[in-house]
């Protein structure tokens, strides 16, 4: 066991070792990052002043080295386009971002586990069809066309809920559900094949064998076991969530990770994008890795790979 | 010979998703023929008949069935042009991330070791990046362009295909008959070509089909986001990003119409993948 975990932590650190390089060239390999930094027409003396300032001088071994050592103590350099520390701005704008995020998980689990439970217990009926159906749906339409949609319909139309921005509950429900509806599916899917699988199962048998009602044998039984995969999809879900949640972000003037993001790339804060893309897969190497060492815990087997 | 095609096209007809399959064959045979379809030019709009509603609302004309956006262009005729642009770029980021996919993962998987290490590890950094994120990233840096889009999509999205059929590959390594190859002094290439990719075919198909929908999203998103396929051309996720302006004022055409391409075509593909992954291949049936 002990070994199975140094391995998987050796190989996290490989990994986010080529993740900071890829982020790192990917700002170096384009026209010089100087001429997008500085004004339109500066002169060489200002590109130079502006290479001095950013350490763009220095070979690309040096600055990526420089990156690392600096990225280690939380230090990401100054965003150009907000005068402040990029770890300050991140931070800052970290709790927008778990905010819709955890709503958004929310009622994507809610739903899904529901509508897969349903599915489950109804193979081929109606409801199952339509469950099927509205899943697919959410998995097909763009998020932030949802969002616009969304808008038209609560805030044009009913002029009930506001076009954008951030504070109250009722900002919160439209992002939240645009970001939601397309993972519901992928809950309602894992959840309906889980509870399945576990519903044929033995135990379960003897507990239909003993006279358990049907209402005790789904929801105490069958339900618990068949949660599992949905507890591990959701966790390793939660940054693909963070990232696919520009756009909605962008609609809605959300002030999270995303729109940050998003402005820094348009006013070429590169300073900016490197440090949020660099956090979001970090955490995301990070929760595989903890998804991977807890499976391995709960199951022997995977630790002789 | 003749009747035997149609005999197998009714055999396959009998067995796919129809609804899915007219939406998508319909999609395709209006981007082909774009150009004897739409009415209107898609780039070039008419000041006179701008911000028209569709045809069944007041003020509405029979000329421009979808109505017209702020520049007075046929939202028709761009939705029709604009099928042209998502499948194109769709089908050709899937076929090059499949390609980068499939060579490393059958790289990886047949020779094993350190080799198999360097590749997964890539893939692994490449599997935790923010897809969007990365994408707009990198579409600042190479500029605007629908072949930036596509190389962009391609180079991002190979990584899912580098880990099934590495998966796939450490299978049929084993297998009778690749041993039996291996005895008869078949080269390693040979094999590879002539017993791996054949194997790993249906795999990649299916793997393409349930991918095809997230990169059209994808690229809607980044064009959504202006940094994807540059102005004026027709495309779905521009002329969201156009309509979202008129939002607020109510032009809701602007912005229904476009999603509802995008919506159609990932679902038929959505659809008809979620069907292929169950007949082609039940091994795989719980891909994510």
């Amino acid at each position: 066991m002990k070994r199975y975990i140094i391995r998987r932590f050796i190989f996290g650190i490989i990994v986010v070792g080529i993740v900071s390089l890829m982020i790192f060239l990917a700002t170096r390999i384009g026209p010089d990052p100087a001429y997008m930094i500085a004004s339109p027409g500066a002169d060489e003396a200002e590109l130079n002043s502006i290479r001095d300032r950013f350490g763009l001088n220095e070979p690309l071994p040096v600055q990526y080295f420089i990156f690392i050592k600096k990225a280690l103590q939380a230090d990401f350099g100054e965003s150009i386009y907000y005068g402040l520390p990029v770890a300050e701005i991140v931070w800052q704008r970290l709790p927008a971002t778990l905010m819709l995020v955890a709503t958004a998980k929310l009622i994507s689990l809610s739903f899904g586990i529901s509508a897969g439970i349903l599915a489950a217990r109804r193979r081929g009926s109606m409801v199952n069809n339509l469950l099927r159906y509205f899943s697919f749906l959410g998995l097909s339409m763009p998020n932030f066309w949802i969002a616009m949609l969304f808008i038209l319909i609560f805030s044009v139309k009913l002029q009930v809920l506001p076009t954008g921005g951030y504070g109250t509950f009722w900002h919160l429900l439209m992002p939240a559900f645009s970001l939601g509806w397309y993972f519901s599916a992928g809950y309602t899917r894992i959840t309906e094949s889980a509870l399945l699988q576990v519903l044929n199962s033995e135990y379960i048998k003897l507990c239909r064998a003993k006279g358990l009602s049907e209402f005790s044998v789904v929801a105490k039984h069958a339900l618990k076991n068949s949660l599992i995969p949905v507890v591990t999809l959701a966790g390793m879900n939660i940054v693909i969530m963070v990232s696919s949640a520009v756009a909605i972000e962008m609609v809605f003037a959300w002030p999270g990770l995303g729109l940050l993001m998003y402005h820094g790339a348009i006013y070429r804060d590169f300073n900016v994008v490197q440090a949020v893309i660099l956090f979001i897969s970090v955490s995301m190497v990070f929760i595989n890795l903890a998804v991977d060492i807890l499976y391995a815990y709960l199951d022997p087997r995977i630790r002789y790979d | 010979m003749g009747s035997e095609i149609w005999k197998w096209i009714k055999e396959i007809w009998r067995r796919v998703p129809k609804v899915a399959v007219i939406i998508l064959l319909l999609l395709i045979v209006t981007a082909i023929f774009a150009d004897f379809l739409a009415l209107h030019d898609p780039e070039i709009g008419d000041p006179r008949q701008r911000l028209l509603p569709p045809v069944w609302e007041q003020e509405g004309k029979w000329t421009y069935p979808l109505g017209t956006d702020t520049m007075g262009r046929d939202v028709l005729s761009r939705m029709i042009y604009g099928s042209r642009v998502s499948l194109l770029v769709a089908f050709s980021a899937v076929i090059i991330a499949g390609c980068i996919g499939t060579f490393l993962g059958v790289i990886a998987g047949f020779f094993g070791g350190w080799v198999d290490q360097v590749i997964m590890r890539f893939t692994d950094a490449w599997l935790s990046i923010p897809t969007v994120m990365f994408g707009v990233l990198m579409a600042v840096i190479l500029g605007p362009g629908v072949w930036n889009i596509v190389i962009i999509l391609g180079g991002t999205f190979w990584s899912r295909y580098a880990r099934v059929v590495r998966g796939e590959t450490l299978s049929l390594k084993t297998r009778d008959f690749v041993h039996l190859a291996k005895i008869a002094g078949c080269g390693k290439p040979r094999i590879i070509w002539k017993h791996i990719l054949p194997n790993v075919f249906n795999s990649v198909i299916t793997l393409s089909s349930l991918q095809i929908g997230i990169v059209i999203v994808v690229e809607a998103s980044l064009t959504f986001l202006g940094v994807g396929v540059p102005p004026p051309k027709p495309a779905w996720g521009l002329m969201l990003s156009e309509g979202r302006g008129g939002l607020l004022a109510g032009y809701w055409w602007l912005v229904v119409f476009p999603g509802v391409g995008i919506g159609l075509l990932v679902f038929s593909f959505n659809v008809i993948g979620d069907w292929l992954r169950r007949y082609l291949d039940p091994f795989y049936r719980n891909i994510e």
